[in-house]
């Protein structure tokens, strides 16, 4: 029989068992949601959405495990959230963008934003839209739109065809001449067009939301507020007579689909209640029609996200879950 | 009369499958009970025999010093070896009568039925409950009759609570199964006691055919009670959490379920004052899941309170050399242990052996801000923010974040993708924020008593 004296036995605290899922298969889940749009990139704009994309990761990777080497830090790239920001950031930028600048933006992202307040769940703003706001201090590689499907060159592409992004026509006010360009609401859904890397393909991030809702990754407040709220908006302001194209073409350009479901649900900068994340995904809905009807540059959604990212401690510290035991709207007793 | 369900939750695998159609079998006692004089919430019993006095089985031993407390039986019949500090299965030693048993199993003449079980008042039936040593067998150990005294007047719906919603555990599950008319026959009592037209049993939809059993034995006996299937879901069985989804109603912040009109007893002790009040048997056998990943052959064994856990083990054919975890209770509340030494006591529902990677460790546990941990609470706490607080010693926020309704349940660390810690970190605070308010009170006794 077992000799229990020989036993080493361990007396933690409970609970004694724990779920599956850990920091490392969160983030695999998103990389793989994230697949379908980085398969479509590459049939949009040719082997450079691949090559770039590999880059903007590796450099995320090495950076992250630069710094930590270097301040003697536990190593933490096994976690794979370096190879997410890599991702996002090879995502948000144009295919054209050259290798130096995603090093640079990588750098920003993952050491200013961040490493330097903690790593992992202690930044602030969401580090991949830092850096591509960081990155527009050249503005003009950041907004040199390679026309879809003509594939620049892997390694110089200087000479790519460019083309006007359904952005630019809707900053205009210009919903014939972007019909007359991209034919229909389909294509810009399926996502034959211009833009970053990863965000031309509504179809294929929608794809990506499926799954992370699938796989319980994030909850569908965030998205669906945000993109409601884009959606009621321009439904109810149109700029030319027809509500419904207005409304679709500003749902399937820009960065809209992406940010929603990829940028606005990043754990680390968004609010942990429910009622915060219908605050916080409406909140960046109302900034990304707000600039891109008002403000002169074409895109509102990296902006949107950054400031809400910003408000986040203040919905986290006001929207508490009503107290168990308490009624709804009554005063809690005193204690 | 499903109300509405409680919020959160998790969904862990229920690992039940490797012991809820396992018959109960009968362990055969040891040859020494030791049985410490802490088996329930409250005062310590204090002994009432002598080293070299025989005893009979059901004799009592030990009895209550203070409200809350509950007497304690001899589980087998023989003579008393010795009375002294013993380990138990709380990690301290705790004073226990020693008993060697000579195997006759000795009847006490104490133990025999009520006369007239169906004209028993209120009063009367609080008496036996008490003299048969009745806790909540549940796992809480709380004085069954204090329970019951606490609530008379107040209690308009009273509960049994057969939700087990314990991974591995299946010995209620085993005792609906097998004992349903003592469940049904306790309830009876119940809803005399508390003049109740219908006890509400509630049993997770994992186990229908315990619903099944009882719903049969019920309308065979037209007893007033009812069963209602609950959603599997961890802690369908937290008290708070079982009142909730059955009456739609919540405890208030620092109450009990009595507040709110409820009374849950579970399904052993519903059994438990059957068999005292119709057999005269006091609490000294215990209904166990052994299980886990370290036991060879799991089982549900009945043994007498006392036996040591090693005993139990063994007869399921012994635990893995990897074993790293003994668990006294559930994966999710239980208590580990340093030794098998250790006795079974009122409360051992389950006992399990780990050797596989159930904790799933990690060196650096960190917080990625999922809010999963948010999202589970069936509290409605925010266990991502109170973590930050304890962790930082700004105790004034963690009060202020409500700590002290943490009922521990363990379902934010459960799910935590970061393996966080949390419970344990809530304990130590609620343990500081509780002995900084009795330091407070008694500095201002002691205030008060100057200017007096």
């Amino acid at each position: 029989m077992t000799d229990y004296k020989e036993l080493k036995l361990k007396a933690s605290s409970s609970p004694h068992i724990r779920a599956r899922e850990d920091t490392r298969s969160v983030m695999l889940d998103v990389i793989i949601a994230l697949l379908p749009a980085w398969a479509f990139s590459i049939y949009n704009f040719g082997l450079r959405a691949l090559t770039v994309t590999l880059v903007s990761v590796l450099g995320a990777v090495a950076w992250e495990a630069l710094y930590r080497v270097v301040m003697k830090k536990p190593q933490t790239v096994g976690d794979l959230s370096a190879v997410v920001t890599g991702m996002l950031i090879a995502f948000v930028c144009p295919v054209t963008a050259p290798y130096w600048m995603l090093l640079i933006g990588d750098f920003f992202a993952i050491v200013i934003v961040k490493q330097l307040y903690g790593g992992i769940g202690k930044n602030f703003v969401n580090p991949a839209l830092a850096a591509r706001a960081f990155l527009f201090s050249w503005a003009g590689q950041m907004s040199t739109w390679a026309a879809a499907g003509t594939s620049p060159a892997v390694l110089n592409p200087v000479d790519a065809v460019t083309a006007a992004t359904p952005l630019s026509y809707l900053s205009n006010g210009d919903l014939a001449g972007l019909w007359e360009a991209f034919e229909s609401p389909t294509r810009l859904f399926i996502g034959t067009i211009g833009g970053s890397l990863g965000e031309t393909s509504a179809m294929c991030l929608l794809l990506g939301f499926l799954y992370l809702l699938g796989r319980k990754v994030i909850s569908w407040h965030i998205p669906v507020c945000y993109v409601g709220t884009v959606a009621v908006l321009t439904f109810l302001f149109p700029r030319g007579n027809d509500p419904v194209s207005w409304m679709l073409a500003n749902l399937f350009s820009g960065g809209l689909m992406l940010g929603a479901i990829f940028m606005a649900t990043d754990y680390v900068t968004s609010p942990v209640t429910r009622r915060g994340k219908v605050i916080f995904g409406v909140g960046c809905g109302l900034i990304t029609v707000f600039i891109r009807y008002f403000g002169t540059y074409n895109e509102g959604v990296c902006y949107a996200i950054l400031c809400m990212n910003l408000c986040v401690w203040l919905l986290d510290k006001y929207l508490k879950p009503r107290r168990f035991g308490v009624a709804r709207g009554r005063k809690e007793a005193a204690k | 009369m499903m109300a509405q369900s409680f919020f959160g939750g998790v969904h862990p695998q229920d690992k039940k499958a490797a012991t809820n159609k396992k018959p109960i079998e009968k362990l055969p006692p040891p040859e020494t009970v030791v049985i410490p004089m802490s088996l329930h919430i409250g005062a310590p019993c204090r002994p009432v025999v002598q080293v070299g006095d025989h005893v009979n089985m059901g004799q009592l031993i030990g009895e209550a010093t203070a409200y809350v407390s509950a007497p304690i039986h001899a589980s087998v019949s023989g003579t008393v070896e010795a009375i002294e500090p013993r380990p138990h299965f709380s990690g301290v030693d705790v004073l226990s009568v020693v008993i060697r048993n000579d195997y006759q199993d000795t009847l006490d003449p104490s133990v025999k039925p009520v006369e007239n079980p169906e004209s028993l008042t209120a009063e009367e039936l609080t008496k036996i409950v008490k003299n048969a040593g009745i806790v909540g067998l549940g796992g809480a150990t709380f004085p069954t009759h204090v329970k019951i005294l606490s609530g008379l007047g107040k209690v308009d719906t009273v509960i049994i609570n057969g939700a087990e919603c314990e991974p591995y555990n299946t010995s209620d599950h085993r005792i609906m199964l097998e004992y349903p008319d003592q469940v049904v026959g306790g309830a009876t009592l119940l809803a005399r006691l508390f003049q109740v037209d219908k006890v509400h049993i509630g049993v997770e939809d994992n186990k229908m055919n315990a619903v099944e059993i009882l719903r049969q034995k019920i309308s065979e006996a037209k007893a007033p009670a009812e069963v209602n299937a609950l959603r599997t879901r961890y802690p369908q069985g937290a008290e708070k959490q079982l009142c909730q989804s059955l009456t739609g109603r919540q405890v208030p912040p620092g109450g009990l379920p009595a507040d709110i009109g409820c009374a849950v007893f579970s399904v052993d002790t519903a059994a438990a004052i059957w068999r005292a009040v119709y057999q005269g048997m006091p609490v000294i056998r215990r209904i166990v899941t052994v299980s886990g990943s370290g036991v060879k052959e799991p089982k549900n064994l009945e043994c007498r309170i006392g036996t040591p856990l090693s005993d139990l083990l063994n007869c399921c054919g012994g635990v893995s050399e990897k074993t790293y975890k003994l668990l006294m209770g559930g994966p999710m509340m239980g208590n580990a242990q340093h030794t098998a030494d250790v006795p079974v006591g009122k409360c051992t529902n389950a006992i399990l052996a780990f050797a596989g990677d159930e904790e799933r460790t990690v060196e650096n546990p960190t917080c990625i801000r999922c809010g999963r941990c948010v999202d589970v609470c069936p509290m409605h706490l925010e266990p991502i923010f109170m973590y930050q607080y304890e962790t930082r010693g700004m105790m004034e926020e963690l009060e202020a974040a409500h700590v002290l309704d943490c009922i521990e349940c363990g379902a934010c660390t459960y799910i935590c993708p970061g393996r966080l810690h949390l419970v344990q970190a809530f304990r130590t605070g609620k343990q500081k924020i509780n002995a900084a308010r009795a330091a407070a009170k008694a500095k201002a006794e002691a205030a008060q008593k100057k200017e007096g």
